[in-house]
């Protein structure tokens, strides 16, 4: 599957990263050549098999519902760029 | 049930609603960690690194959260996925630390159900559930702590949900509002979510479309976030006559997000947002597939209280109760049970119209809940007691109630004390009959002409002269004796 430079414009702007038209360019190709690929794997029949999760027979082990973390405002704050009473404060998100 | 329908200028239009629900779990630590839930903490108290979305944590899945959302699947009758996985829905806010919602997609625990509404008039609608799945919450922003700035609060951050999804089944307000309210009801039963919509732990989001009836479904519209029964079905009305007017005007619905300004009565989109929908879910690889053994879903299983349909239809069998007033009853579990320890001995019906009647509308008038009610189902029950053995009429019982509220006072001894025992000497009776009669020869002359009403008026006359203490049924009978 080829990718368009729209689409790669697309992508950057729904990861929130600012690629400038250079890079644009290099990364259609690039995408292009990835998802040729993929295409390529897509060949494979692959009906009927289970999508392998682990490399390892292991099942996810809950976890019990007890709390032993948080009371550490101060620890979540630290890396804050600004917080206020105990708030993250950030750039307001809505008109 | 009569049909709901919107009358516009080409006639009828049929509205479609589905309507997703979040739930919060009621559980102690998060879904992925080990920080605690419980609502108005201290903001970024109860905030593990998980739920900071710090590099390199991992989410570990709460073994109870699950159990909870298994029993509300079984409560909705639906079907268990004994194999489910969890994915990340991908965007960017500020309340949302990871960047991405840990949710499921392609693969949710819970597959289709149903759930049945009790409607006013009695009848049964049922409407099926596509899915529950789990996810997690995202944390609180508030916009109006400073010009230009939202506060993050991350303390919701991370605790468990269920997303409910209906079919598009819902054809009225009156039946978004019935299926709210069971959902709700359901899970408080279970003790899964406490359905407090004030607080934000059940929101709702409503599809809505319109069609002329019959028609192809119309385009719907996504209503996001509307936090009460009562403006959820203020909400569908306004979007469905919006849309209407569009279409007939020729136009067309354009599929969007919206929201209800309950001010205003209206619907207005939200700022469109360039590929808004594009989630790129993928499964999480933190996580391994979720897998529930059949063992473990049938000891939740075992664990299930009698639910409110199960215990209205008891209700209805072993009480004789009609089914509107089963309906009521156990729309509450708390409910439920004041009424089974007040009829028990008694007459049920009694009961369950003094509970419904009198007892609802003191409820209401003081605005407090049951547990907080000065009337104990015990206290309730001496005063049926009263009744039954006709020491009172029903009468003078609602005098006594109210003073019973009032006061606390048991009703025994208000009965005593203000001498409102019932008049059941038939010679005294029969002296005030008498006396009435003397005095009203005209009134008596129509009754014997044949009008029956005045014989109501000859028993009005009665209950006047004693205080309405004359027991009813004696002043009837002296009264069918002496006008003949």
């Amino acid at each position: 599957m080829a990718v368009d430079k729209d689409t790669v414009a697309g992508i950057a702007k729904l990861a929130r990263i600012k690629v400038d038209d250079a890079e644009q360019e290099a990364l259609t190709k690039e995408l292009s050549n990835i998802l040729g690929w993929i295409d390529e794997l897509g060949e494979l029949d692959t009906e009927g098999v289970q999508p392998m999760t682990s490399v390892v027979e292991v099942q996810h082990s809950l976890r019990k519902d007890v709390i032993k973390d948080g009371d550490r405002q101060d620890d979540i704050l630290k890396n804050a760029p600004e917080s206020k009473q105990g708030y993250f404060v950030v750039p307001r998100v809505v008109e | 049930m009569a049909d709901y329908r919107l009358q516009g200028d080409t006639g009828e239009w049929e509205v479609v609603c589905g309507l997703e629900i979040h739930a919060q779990i009621i559980s102690d630590s998060k879904l992925f960690s080990a920080a605690a839930t419980e609502f108005g903490a201290e903001p970024n108290s109860q905030v593990s690194p998980v739920d900071a979305g710090m590099p390199g944590m991992l989410p570990r899945v709460n073994q109870f959260c699950v159990e909870q959302a298994v029993k509300t699947g079984l409560g909705l009758r639906a079907e268990i996925n004994r194999w489910s996985a969890f994915e990340r829905k991908n965007y960017f806010y500020a309340d949302l630390p990871q960047g991405y919602q840990i949710s499921q997609y392609l693969h949710p625990l819970v597959g289709e159900g149903t759930v049945y509404l009790d409607m006013p008039d009695g009848s049964v609608v049922p409407v099926g559930i596509e899915r529950l799945h789990m996810e997690q919450d995202a944390g609180k922003s508030l916009h109006d702590q400073e010009p230009g700035k939202t506060y993050i609060d991350l303390n919701r951050s991370g605790v468990g949900l269920m997303e409910i999804v209906s079919k598009p089944d819902i054809t009225s307000p009156e039946q978004a509002g019935a299926y709210v309210n069971k959902l709700r009801s359901i899970l408080r039963y279970l003790g899964t979510c406490d359905g407090n919509m004030a607080e934000g732990s059940m929101r709702c989001d409503i599809n809505v479309s319109v069609r002329k009836p019959g028609g192809d479904l119309g385009t719907r519209c996504e209503l996001k976030n509307v936090n009460s029964v009562r403006f959820i079905m203020q909400a569908i009305e306004a979007e469905a006559t919006r849309q209407i007017e569009i279409l007939e005007d020729g136009g067309e619905i354009e599929q969007q997000t919206r929201l209800y300004d309950p001010d205003k009565r209206e619907t207005r989109a939200l700022r469109g947002k360039e590929h808004a929908h594009d989630y790129r879910y993928f499964p999480d690889p933190d996580i391994l597939p979720l897998i529930v053994e059949n063992d473990w879903v049938e000891r939740i299983k075992a664990s299930m209280p009698e639910l409110p349909d199960e215990k209205k239809q008891r209700f209805i069998d072993e009480y004789g109760l009609s089914a509107y007033d089963a309906g009521v009853l156990v729309a509450e579990q708390a409910y439920a049970d004041f009424f089974e320890t007040l009829a028990k001995g008694r007459d049920p019906k009694l009961a369950a119209n003094w509970f419904t009647g009198d007892f609802f509308g003191a409820l209401n008038k003081a605005g407090v809940e049951l547990d907080a009610a000065p009337v104990d189902s015990a206290k309730l029950g001496e005063l049926l007691d009263l009744i039954a053995d006709e020491t009172i009429s029903g009468r003078i019982a609602k005098d006594v109630f109210e003073e019973m509220w009032e006061t606390g006072k048991p009703a025994g001894q208000i009965v005593e004390d203000k001498g409102l025992k019932q008049i059941t000497d038939t010679s005294e009776l029969e002296g005030i009959v008498d006396k009435i009669v003397a005095d009203n020869p005209d009134q008596v002359a129509q009754v014997q002409d044949g009008n029956q009403k005045v014989k109501g008026w000859f028993v009005g006359q009665v209950m006047k002269a004693t205080g309405g203490k004359a027991n009813p049924k004696l002043v009837n009978e002296i009264l069918a004796k002496k006008l003949g």
